[in-house]
């Protein structure tokens, strides 16, 4: 079992004459829950976003482990999908769910990556195709029920309220069957009530042995949740720790409270 | 305000739209030059008409709206003309669905018997278009890329047919899949360079692939024999048996009977497959469905490719219904007329598509009254309908994936 | 090197008569997001217009001055009425309509008005009177530069800069921008979106129209399908040049005018069309969003 399963090395990100990265590094242990947190304009969802693909960091490096070689792969400058493909799935800060299709296909398209059928069992529904498409749907199922949202299977998530609407982001992560998982403000917008089982819903997965990595301004959560803490600001790194140490840092509380 | 001052302030209004009207068209609705013999005809009567026609449409028009106003709010969802509602229901048990389609079918299959020949060859065209919007569909309407140019792979299609018959003697089912397949490779082609585009630069760029195939069409003439075309293309064989005329139409329609059904069978099996979903969540979200891990490309390129394959297909019936093809019959407009039928259907609904397809070439050919008026109608058939039904005539019509859990085992 | 020159020029008269058109496509998409298929039959409509008061005012002795001039502005006054009412008609009522709604609608607009010309008029060809005398002083230029070729080439730039006063200047103006860049701001600024749009509508009209009224009499004959082929090359160049930018949309039009005038006149000109489609395609591959549009930084 290998020791890390993200190493980020040098990580730079220039938007013109913006840099909006500044030679983060970073890593997380297998099966650690780690938040990154920081002041609005930090860069954290930049760096999610280059972390999967939709930006090709300018400089530095990021190594995705996987318990089958100790070796970690560069997924730096590969496309959105090859990154999923090898393990790392995130959340969207502004959910991103496909509104016109079912909680249940939602889910189902996770698990694209981890099958293969394509137009010729798509049009015979040959064994192997029915095998695999029950196998999605049995799977999808089983991950709404661990998210909660088993009776609202085939609802539009258009129609789902809002705190439904983030879990399901989360169960159609865990469909692509992800070493990593990257939530972006999962709490977001989220009532007491329902970040209490956010937080419980977290531990469960993490409990799986699945890594997260969290981006979140609920200190609460954060707190109570995280094994580690990266603070960012003004895309550097400038704590990280445990949550005591976090709480107490002189840099930290300047950085949010300003001086 | 009682019923009478609204009803004057409605008369009051259509008035003034007239007398609008009546200044907009008036160069050139009234006059009329011939600078040849340099007179002016001048033809008041058309003030009069338009005056006329613009007041009660605009009347018209005025209580469809007020009518559409009350019933929404009366309803909480708007039922269309209960059509939808009435369609849900049919599609959505599949008992009554199985007893539609066999009258359907039933009704298709004696139609070249019941009517004239020249009613089935109106019949052919408009089941083409039921294919031809079946596959661009595909495109647009599941995948959400809008090709302005689908009638390049058409052209290939019918072309392929037409030169590999005039210059190797290939028969009709042997260019059939060799059309198929080599529209499919132009689909790919056209992919790749659009892979980037989003939305309306994607549109501009396929409408100009569609305008570039016709003109190259059009002016190779070494190749395509330019604009006087190709003809004497052989209609489909069967086993060297000579048809009559007749006899060879119905075949024509039999053949196409057989290829609308093989086409629903298999969109209605792409739409509901782990591909039907990857264009699904393409559509709905580009980025999202990266996230999720589709590869975007592969999935883009394979619904251009799909799409064209059923294009190209059509391309040899048509060849082999027309018996002569020229690049005057790839317009722009055919590209147009699929995407309209597309649209009227729906957007992505399968029943849609056939309706639409029905409605928008069977009723030209049956208001074929209107003789010279017959585009003008066209034109304001499809203006009026996206007013009046914008989501078209059946929208939300996709076949959801429905759960059902398994019962307990009852103790 | 003098047919260089020649080709130059006329390259740049081409690019002229996109323009005036091309503007009009731009400004309706930076502001409502809608392909205008029926501005080319608006061009064509003007061209029509001009013609028949031209030919009425002829017939009836008026001198050629006050014919350009009374036929301009006839051409520029009932386009713009043409496009407002289409713009109420067909777009208004869906603009919140789904995105190809409004494209169906807008095709359907341009077939019903080219053949409400057809109906109302004729499918011949009608010659049209030439409007622009030759200017003597132009005599030494004639084999590069026709006095036509100035006319529209002063004329449009007169537009542009007329155009680009009203666009940074006025009050008008910075409420098309305001519009074009977030409407629902707009609104709650208390902008009258729905005359902005109008507005839009008929400066991109009226643009049109001058074109038509000047490549009509440039060329000599006008017919009901001039709009389509036209309306499709000016779409070209607006998009080559980044639709929804005015500036992009000159540019595009003048590298579309340029290329093809060349290309004709080094290469071969049964393929014009060919070449200006297989340059939108070449620019876009290499910048998807068109040489002045911005590339969109996703906001993930």
């Amino acid at each position: 079992m290998n020791d890390l399963i993200l190493k980020i090395n040098n990580l730079s990100m220039d938007f013109g004459g913006v840099r909006a990265l500044n030679r983060l590094d970073l890593d997380i242990k297998n099966g650690e829950i780690v938040a990154l947190i920081g002041p609005n304009g930090a860069g954290k969802t930049t760096f999610f976003n280059c972390l999967t693909g939709i930006y090709t960091p300018t400089e530095g490096d990021i190594l995705l482990y996987s318990s089958d070689s100790l070796e970690g792969i560069s997924i730096k400058g590969l496309k959105p999908n090859k990154i999923t493909e090898k393990g790392l799935a995130r959340t969207f800060q502004n959910i991103r769910l496909f509104p016109q299709m079912t909680v249940l296909e939602n889910v189902m398209i996770g698990r694209h990556c981890r099958t293969k059928s394509y137009i010729f069992g798509a049009i015979f529904k040959n064994t192997a195709n029915r095998k695999e498409e029950k196998e999605t749907v049995d799977i999808s199922y089983s991950i709404l029920e661990k998210v909660g949202l088993a009776d609202s299977v085939n609802e539009f998530a258009k129609n789902l309220p809002y705190g439904a609407q983030r879990r399901l982001e989360i169960a159609r992560a865990l469909a692509t069957e992800p070493n990593l998982l990257l939530l972006d403000e999962p709490a977001a917008g989220m009532n007491p009530q329902e970040t209490i089982g956010l937080v419980e819903l977290i531990k469960e997965i993490a409990y799986d042995g699945l890594s997260i990595l969290l981006i979140e301004h609920d200190m609460k959560l954060v707190m109570s949740l995280s094994h580690r803490i990266f603070v960012m600001d003004y895309g550097k790194k400038i704590a990280q720790g445990s949550p005591e140490e976090i709480r107490i840092n002189p840099a930290v509380i300047k950085a949010y409270l300003g001086e | 305000m009682t019923m009478a001052t609204s009803f004057i302030k409605e008369i009051n209004r259509s008035f003034l739209i007239s007398l609008w009207f009546v200044f907009l068209t008036f160069p050139i609705m009234v006059i009329k030059v011939d600078s040849i013999e340099k007179t002016i005809q001048w033809r008041w009567w058309n003030m009069l008409y338009v005056a006329l026609a613009s007041f009660i449409l605009s009347l018209l028009a005025r209580w469809i709206k007020i009518w559409k106003q009350t019933r929404a709010s009366t309803n909480d969802e708007d039922h269309g003309l209960g059509l939808e509602a009435l369609i849900h229901s049919i599609i959505d048990d599949p008992r009554k669905r199985n007893v539609l389609a066999l009258v359907v079918l039933a009704f298709a299959l004696v139609f070249p018997f019941s009517f004239s020949s020249y009613q089935t060859v109106i019949m052919i065209t408009a089941l083409m278009y039921v294919v031809l919007g079946l596959g661009l569909n595909i495109v647009v309407g599941l995948a959400g890329l809008l090709d302005l140019g689908y009638v390049a792979f058409y052209a290939v299609g019918a072309y392929t047919y037409a030169l590999l018959n005039y210059n190797f003697h290939i028969g009709f089912w042997v260019a059939l899949p060799i059309g198929g397949l080599l529209a499919a490779s132009f689909g790919i082609l056209l992919g790749f360079p659009v892979l980037r585009l989003r939305g309306d630069y994607l549109a501009i760029v396929t409408l100009g692939f569609g305008e570039i195939i016709r003109l190259i069409l059009e002016n190779w003439g070494k190749f395509s024999h330019g604009p006087s075309g190709i003809s004497n293309i052989p209609r489909p064989g069967l086993f060297g048996i000579h048809l009559s005329l007749d006899n060879a139409i119905n075949y024509i329609y039999y053949i196409m009977i057989a290829f609308v059904i093989i086409t629903i069978f298999i969109v209605n099996r792409l739409q509901d497959s782990r591909l039907g979903r990857a264009w699904i969540a393409l559509r709905e979200d580009e980025i999202a469905c990266q996230a999720m891990g589709i590869d975007k490309r592969k999935t883009k390129l394979t619904a251009f490719a799909l799409g064209a394959f059923w294009a190209g297909i059509m391309g040899v019936v048509f060849a082999a219904k027309e018996t002569f093809i020229n690049p005057a019959s790839f317009t722009f407009l055919e590209s147009a007329i699929i995407l309209s039928i597309v649209v009227l259907g729906g957007m992505g609904s399968i029943i849609g598509v056939i309706l639409g397809a029905l409605v928008l070439i069977l009723m030209p050919e049956y208001l074929r009254f209107l003789s010279q008026y017959r585009m003008f109608a066209f034109g304001a058939i499809l203006v009026l309908m996206m007013v009046f039904r914008p989501q078209g005539l059946i929208a939300n019509v996709r076949r959801t994936y429905k759960f059902e859990k398994k019962e307990e085992k009852r103790v | 090197m003098n047919y260089f020159v020649e080709l130059f020029f006329s390259g740049l008269t081409r690019g002229s008569i996109y323009a005036l058109i091309a503007l009009g496509y731009t400004m309706v998409y930076g502001i409502i997001g809608l392909i205008n298929f029926a501005h080319g039959e608006i061009y064509m409509i003007g061209a029509f217009t001009a013609f028949i008061v031209a030919s009425v005012l002829s017939i009836y002795g008026f001198p050629l001055l006050a014919i350009v001039i009374l036929s301009g502005f006839a051409a520029a006054v009932w386009a713009s009425a043409y496009g407002y009412t289409v713009e109420k008609l067909a777009y208004k009522p869906l603009r919140n309509a789904s995105r190809l709604s409004p494209l169906i609608s807008a095709i359907g607009m341009s077939i019903l008005l080219q053949n409400y010309v057809l109906l109302a008029q004729t499918s011949d060809f009608l010659a049209f009177p030439q409007l622009i005398p030759d200017f003597p002083f132009m005599d030494r230029y004639a084999d590069v530069l026709g006095s036509s070729d100035l006319v529209i080439l002063v004329t449009t730039a007169i537009a542009m800069i007329v155009l680009t006063i009203l666009i940074k200047y006025t009050r008008i103006g910075k409420a098309m921008r305001a519009t074009a860049q977030d409407t629902t701001m707009a609104m709650l600024v208390g902008i009258n979106v729905n005359r902005i749009i109008s507005i839009t509508f008929i400066i991109g009209s009226a643009l049109a129209a001058i074109g038509g009224l000047l490549i009509a009499s440039h060329i000599g004959q006008i017919n009901f399908y001039i709009g389509f082929i036209a309306g499709i090359k000016a779409f070209t160049a607006a998009v080559l040049g980044g639709i929804g930018s005015i500036p992009g949309a000159v540019l595009g039009s003048f590298v579309l005018g340029l290329t093809e005038s060349f290309a004709t006149g080094y290469v071969s000109s049964d393929y014009e069309d060919v070449f200006a489609f297989s340059l939108l395609v070449l620019i876009l591959i290499f910048k998807p969003s068109g040489l002045l549009g911005k590339s969109e930084t996703k906001k993930v």
